[in-house]
């Protein structure tokens, strides 16, 4: 996917805006007002997990990008496209909790599309969106922000969206607790911010977890990053469901969690936050940004010895070896 | 080859038939149905090694901490060593 | 968790490296021969911990790597059809065959699914009475057990729609074909240590014996091979040469008497090609004739045609300790993960892949 943006979108579509590469677009309307922009698709299966669905998936992933941008979350946009056949009952849960989630991310849905395709051309439903949010002015939030000795925090504990799909995935279902992290952010971003803690950098760890997030992210800013796997909290239960399907948990989605780059000094003030929230309780300091340059991210094992973390080719597959 | 978990029996079903005896396996709180053909002797709260659906042995808590025995030997020797003491065998 | 976190504790696991540094006079070569336990040394950086006299190479003890490819077209050939089910473990989806791969029929349409056990293959056939519901059952000797049940069960309950295609190789025979190898690197093994728990090990000390070699059946964890490490590293030294078991917590003497009577009443041994090793003596698993409507290759009567390897890939040399990743012509650019030449590159425990993923960044 990464050599497909590289080599194919980003020379194609190439502009200042567009090359920051980040959740979303920062945009300055030249009259003091500058916002952020983001899109995103959401192609999950099965449609409903513990802890969420598409819906939910949906508004929180937007919202969630134009938090990392540091900009207030305001309006979406939502483009439907439903596969024929798909239970009406269905379609209306997905959009009253999407209803319920804008409330709780206080965003509005302004606009949206729907399309309908062939039976069996689609998965159910699909859902793309598009965000704005206001970026208060004197905020820069962005890769390029980030300095040597920053430390790296995350806001909770990793795994548990990814590990509760598969708990409900045909052929690997096993009896759990576990649920979705699927959350806003907005509220522990504003925190911080509002508590004058000064954040060089916002992501969340979707996808490929916190090591494929990490890897991007020292590749677009050319700096080593060093983390210790023994400060990475990962909740017992999903420990397990990993070590039963071999799954490496720094490689499982999450959708309620985000790394935040900030100077040493801010660190523990920033922890101190983070640890209000719900399932906040977790937040931790996992490692720093190093002097050396280089687009490598290296551990210290939970042995202590060191080791490169890469980023993974393709979705993780359970394995018997 | 063969990735293989120890998780804790937390209920079995006899059906009365050896091979198809069931169990509830836990690992760190989450809980698979788990094949105890090969496991006969294993009973509620026995830790086993599972392996695809299935276990393969009771895991023995005596050996279990034998490793660390072991290893206090070994603390014990190194320092012995470092003062110049001989060198006895430990495995 | 209980008997892993134990395992993985820093100072034990720093005191046996030490303990290591202190014996080791020499250079040496050792096999860890489990895919598992390759994965657990790249994962915990294991290696970093030896010293530098101490070469680990990764041995043939991965399903993903050692499944010929005419397997995996056969597989390819059986789940393309409209009326199969096919189901597999996650690991065999990205083996390559001579142009595709298993998600690539699932993505073209073909119903391939990806189960934890195979039995849940029945409760598939159970539910889908008019599809042929098909099993790639894979693996070494510690799988065998599991899969004979699948079959073993399906016969009891009268299930007719369900099938093995079978690829079970063995371990010992493999440990001698590397022995015997004239180029052979090993000087002593790291033996699979769940392999072992169903199938104990009274067959390593002639093995031991005949070719003169430490042979100590280790476990999986990071204190677990370095204690395995420890104590082949000892015998080296002392230039003995025997058979020991470091993972006492769950692997006996002669191993799990009924894994081993219900592997012998569904399956019997019989010669087995290795990809990239080519084909080596009773070294594998084929289904007995009892059982032979369960068996997929007589099933869906397949095309047998012998198809060549990669001419550039020198996985045999890898999986026998020969050479390295980086030695190949090919690796990191004409072989990488997303493109895998050879199953080395595709397993994240092949010697190619770790290597690949956890040293390319230099």
């Amino acid at each position: 996917m990464h050599q497909l943006i590289g080599k194919m979108f980003a020379p194609a579509f190439s502009n200042k805006l567009l090359n920051q590469q980040h959740d979303g677009a920062a945009i300055d309307l030249g009259n003091g007002t500058k916002i952020a922009f983001t899109t995103d698709s959401f192609v999950v299966s099965p449609l409903f997990f513990p802890g969420g669905n598409i819906g939910t998936l949906a508004v929180n992933g937007t919202v969630n990008d134009l938090a990392m941008c540091g900009a207030k979350p305001l309006y979406l946009s939502a483009g439907f496209i439903i596969e024929e056949g798909l239970p009406m009952e269905t379609l209306w849960q997905v959009v009253h909790s999407m209803s319920e989630a804008t409330e709780t991310a206080g965003v509005q849905l302004v606009t949206g599309d729907t399309k309908v395709v062939d039976r069996g051309k689609g998965d159910g439903i699909y859902i793309n969106t598009a965000g704005i949010g206001l970026i208060d002015s004197d905020r820069a939030i962005s890769p390029t922000q980030i300095q040597p000795g920053d430390k790296i925090l995350i806001n909770g504990d990793l795994g548990r969206h990814g590990m509760a799909i598969m708990a409900v995935r045909e052929g690997l279902e096993f009896e759990t607790e576990i649920k979705s992290d699927c959350a806003p952010l907005v509220d522990p971003v504003f925190a911080l911010l509002d508590a004058g803690i000064e954040v060089h950098c916002l992501r969340d760890l979707t996808r490929g977890g916190l090591a494929t997030t990490l890897v991007e992210i020292a590749e677009s800013i050319n700096t080593h990053l060093h983390i210790s796997e023994a400060a990475v909290p990962v909740r017992e239960d999903v420990r397990g469901a990993c070590e039963i399907l071999g799954f490496d948990p720094f490689y499982v989605a999450n959708e309620g969690r985000f790394m935040a780059f900030v100077p040493p000094d801010d660190a523990g003030r920033a922890i101190e936050i983070l640890r209000q929230f719900p399932d906040g309780d977790q937040a931790a300091i996992i490692g720093d940004v190093t002097e050396k340059s280089g687009t490598v991210v290296t551990m210290k094992s939970q042995i202590g010895a060191t080791r490169i973390l890469d980023m993974l080719s393709g979705e993780q597959l359970p394995r018997i070896c | 080859m063969c990735l293989a978990v120890p998780g804790k029996i937390t209920t079995i079903q006899d059906t009365g038939d050896p091979l198809l005896r069931t169990g509830k396996v836990s690992f760190g709180g989450i809980q698979k149905e788990v094949n105890l053909a090969y496991v006969p002797e294993a009973k509620i709260g026995d830790y086993v090694l599972v392996h695809v659906g299935f276990a393969l042995n009771v895991v023995d808590e005596a050996e279990a901490n034998q490793v660390f025995e072991y290893l206090r030997e070994m603390g014990e020797l190194a320092e012995l060593t470092e003062t110049g003491g001989d060198a006895s065998d430990t495995s | 968790m209980k008997y892993i976190d134990e395992y993985r504790d820093a100072d034990a696991a720093q005191k046996l490296a030490r303990a290591i540094h202190n014996i080791t006079t020499r250079e040496w070569t050792i096999m860890e021969i489990c895919g598992g336990q390759t994965h657990s040394i790249i994962k915990f950086g294991i290696d970093e911990l030896l010293p530098e006299q101490i070469t680990l190479v990764h041995g043939p003890g991965c399903p993903v790597c050692v499944t010929p490819v005419e397997l995996i077209e056969k597989a390819i050939e059986i789940a393309s059809r409209p009326d199969v089910i096919f189901c597999s473990f996650g690991d065999m989806l990205r083996v390559p065959g001579k142009k595709k791969d298993l998600l690539t029929v699932k993505s073209e349409g073909g119903n391939v699914r990806i189960v934890y056990s195979p039995l849940d293959c029945l409760k598939i056939a159970q539910e889908q009475p008019d599809k042929e519901v098909v099993f790639f059952a894979v693996g070494f000797e510690t799988t065998a057990p599991a899969n004979a049940m699948a079959v073993y069960q399906a016969q009891q309950q009268g299930i007719k729609n369900f099938s093995l295609l079978v690829s079970h190789v063995l371990v010992p025979p493999a440990m001698e074909a590397i022995l015997s190898s004239p180029v052979n690197q090993v000087q002593g093994f790291l033996a699979a240590g769940h392999v072992c728990t169903v199938m104990g090990y009274h067959e390593y000390p002639p093995i031991a014996e005949k070719y003169h070699v430490p042979i100590v059946v280790t476990g999986f964890e990071p204190v677990d091979i370095l204690q395995g490490v420890y104590a082949v590293i000892k015998q080296l030294e002392e230039g003995r040469a025997e058979v020991e078991n470091q993972y006492r917590r769950v692997v006996r003497q002669q191993g799990n008497p009924g894994a081993q009577q219900i592997i012998q009443t569904v399956f019997e041994v019989s010669n087995r090609k290795w990809r990239g090793v080519g084909e080596i003596p009773q070294s594998g698993l084929r289904l007995r004739d009892t059982y032979r409507a369960y068996d997929a290759e007589f099933k869906f009567n397949l095309s047998d045609q012998a198809i060549p390897e990669d001419p550039e890939c020198i996985s045999g040399l890898i999986l026998q300790g020969v050479k390295k990743p980086h030695e190949c012509t090919a690796f990191g650019t004409r072989c990488t993960p997303e493109k895998p030449l050879g199953a080395p590159m595709v397993s994240s425990e092949g010697a190619c892949a770790a290597y690949f993923r956890y040293r390319a960044r230099g």
